[in-house]
């Protein structure tokens, strides 16, 4: 297909604002992590202060509980990301190929979770938790996201199951695997890209995750850095500057983890598996 | 090597039956070639051979051991997909050598077996590729390749050919039946072409709608087809057929077409006056300007550089005749034609072969 100029131009710009759009929020975290205090309200409407500091970021992790909510949701991210892809990817294979009895009816059960609002579920849940003592521990709220995250990345992963065609598992058979060793010398790697991004979105839901964190925890021992983020807030001011500071650095993980996962992101491997 | 006995073999998908019962006994190192419309139950029945379906009923023999309840990884067979089904993670020695590697072979016996039949096939220069940088034909190698490297009892080919163009599957014919040649092995092949069909098979195995039709050498279907499916289905341009009744009344038995005409038969054929049959004859036996003929326009004039096909119409009945004879290029609107008896084919109303009383 042939696309004109006007067309590529137009294209470019549309990206381009969209890009601006979607990134001006992060700029402004990242700005107001670096003005000093002294210029927050002065200079408040500036693209960029006058001066820059990091005296927010060194208050942060020298004299704030930061350093502590960032290896708890370090921990609960990275358990609930691992947790939840191993299951899924388990379900979503069985779902993608496996013909079986009340298939329909588990298909339709995981749907039926993802329709209520969360908030419906915040007081049961925290009954059922509280005399398993799992309140205030990080072991409740890993339990809690997997839970929350399994249904959906169960139908991602099977997705990306169904993409890979059957007859490479076929093949495989015929040449002597076993069902479980197509599924790993074959299917898996195929599917890495796929795993990638469930892992990806897991880690960043239960990065995020506040409503559950706030309520099924109290103190700061097992706080999550969303909920510490708040700690920010007092009941007189809100300190905008080491509020973004953390925000800057819980950002990091995110960041770090896909430029991890990227590289499967993009790879298209079935590329070439059967007839291009 | 060895022989593969397919037993009363049937195949229900739900309460949809696929397969009623198919029985075939394949000789060792016969090719046996399944041909048939699509959706007529060959890769159904392909599979159940090779293990990824399972049988409704009927017995699946390979060297005369029953290997229904075998997985497909015991069976000792290896299958040619359509698709190719390479993986795409390997390059191609790896493709090529994972049934030996999954078996644990020896280093030396697998770049043994790998090299022999990248030279077999002209693999070498491209055993470090992947298979998305190689041409639909070079795939298609790789996965003949994947097949040979092991030696298995049997092939099992899942029209191999028909992602492939015309000239490529042509060439890649011809090299399918030099392999099979030098390797002897026991092959059943899939296709819906039936020039791959006739060219390839010692036996060919004509399937409609889940029934086997008719076993026989290609010439055999060819020459004596056992019923209209086959006789429509085999052979292009196609048989012309034509209904009449059959009267064995005069010197000479004959069908009467419904306009009146009367086609002579070379003698009597086990059926009674009046009968509704079919006649059929194959393009190339119609004769052309014979001396006395029946009177034919010419509809249509296709030459196809090797011969020349036209269009007919004898009493608006449409006829399609086969000639050699470039000078019919040139041939006025009408012409006559002749059915020689000997060439004629005759039906009855269920559509089977009726054969000539002695
Ligand atoms: N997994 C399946 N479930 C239900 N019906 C099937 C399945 N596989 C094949 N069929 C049906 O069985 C018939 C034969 O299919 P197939 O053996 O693939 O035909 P062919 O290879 O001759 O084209 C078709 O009508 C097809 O729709
Ligand atoms: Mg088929």
């Amino acid at each position: 297909m042939r696309v004109s100029f006007l067309g590529t131009v137009f294209h470019r710009l549309a990206i381009l604002a969209y890009l601006l759009f979607a990134l001006f929020p992060l700029f402004w975290l990242v700005k107001v992590s670096v003005t000093p205090n002294d210029l927050l309200y002065s200079e408040g409407i500036r693209l960029w202060p006058s001066r820059t500091s990091f005296e927010h970021f060194r208050f942060v992790l020298e004299n704030s509980a930061f350093p502590l909510f960032f290896r708890n949701s370090l921990i609960v991210a990275t358990s609930t990301a691992v947790i939840v892809t191993v299951l899924a990817s388990l379900a979503g294979y069985a779902f993608s190929r496996f013909a079986f009895r009340g298939r329909a009816w588990l298909v339709a059960l995981m749907l039926l979770t993802q329709m209520f609002p969360l908030v419906m579920l915040v007081a049961p849940i925290f009954k059922m938790l509280t005399p398993l003592g799992l309140t205030n521990s990080l072991t409740g709220l890993v339990i809690v996201y997997t839970a929350f995250n399994v249904p959906f990345a169960t139908f991602l992963m099977q997705s990306f199951f169904d993409g890979i065609p059957k007859e490479l598992e076929e093949a495989a058979k015929i040449d002597g695997a076993t069902q479980f060793m197509a599924f790993r010398q074959i299917i898996l790697p195929l599917t890495l890209p796929g795993i990638a991004a469930t892992l990806g979105f897991v880690f960043t839901a239960a990065w995020s995750e506040l409503l559950f964190a706030l309520m099924l925890i109290s103190g700061n021992a097992a706080a999550t850095f969303p909920v510490g983020l708040l700690s920010f807030v007092s009941k007189f001011s809100v300190d905008f500057g080491q509020m973004m500071a953390a925000g800057v650095l819980a950002l990091i993980p995110a960041c770090l983890f896909f430029l991890l996962i990227q590289r499967y992101l993009v790879q298209g491997l079935t590329a070439g598996a059967v007839k291009g | 090597m060895a022989s593969i006995d397919i037993d009363n073999v049937r195949k229900n998908y739900g309460a949809v039956p696929v397969l009623h019962g198919v029985d075939l006994t394949i000789k060792d190192g016969e090719f046996i070639v399944l041909v048939g419309p699509s959706g007529c139950g060959k890769s159904t029945l392909l599979r159940t051979v090779a293990g990824l379906e399972e049988v409704s009923s009927g017995e699946i023999r390979i060297g005369g051991a029953r290997v229904n309840e075998r997985h497909p990884k015991d069976r000792d067979i290896a299958m040619v997909f359509q698709s190719y089904a390479l993986y795409p993670h390997m390059n191609v020695a790896e493709n090529m050598s994972y049934s030996l590697r999954l078996r644990r072979a020896a280093k030396e016996r697998i770049a043994s077996a790998v090299s022999n039949a990248a030279g077999k096939l002209g693999l070498e220069p491209l055993l470090e590729r992947r298979p998305k940088a190689l041409s639909g034909g070079q795939r298609q190698r790789v996965a003949m390749g994947r097949a040979i490297v092991r030696q298995p009892k049997a092939f099992l080919f899942d029209e191999p050919l028909s992602n492939l163009d015309a000239r490529l599957r042509e060439q890649m014919r011809a090299e399918i039946k030099t392999l099979h040649r030098d390797l002897g092995a026991t092959s059943i092949y899939v296709t819906h072409d039936q020039i791959e069909a006739m060219t390839l098979a010692d036996r060919v195995v004509a399937m409609h709608g889940g029934i086997v039709q008719q076993v026989g050498s290609p010439l055999e279907l060819y020459d004596r087809p056992a019923n209209l499916f086959v006789a429509s289905f085999i052979g292009s341009p196609a048989m012309n057929l034509l209904k009449g009744t059959y009267d064995a009344s005069g010197a000479e038995a004959g069908i009467v077409l419904p306009d009146g005409t009367r086609i002579a038969l070379s003698g009597p054929y086990a059926l009674q006056s009046g009968t509704e049959v079919t006649l059929g004859i194959r393009p190339e036996h119609v004769v052309l300007s014979p001396i006395d003929g029946l009177p034919a326009r010419v509809s249509l004039v296709e030459p196809t550089g090797f011969g020349i096909i036209l269009h007919l119409s004898v009493h608006d009945l449409p006829l399609i005749a086969f000639t050699l004879d470039r000078t019919r290029l040139q041939s006025g609107p009408t012409t006559a034609i002749a059915f020689p008896p000997e060439h004629l084919h005759l039906f009855d109303g269920a559509g089977n072969r009726v054969v000539r009383a002695n």
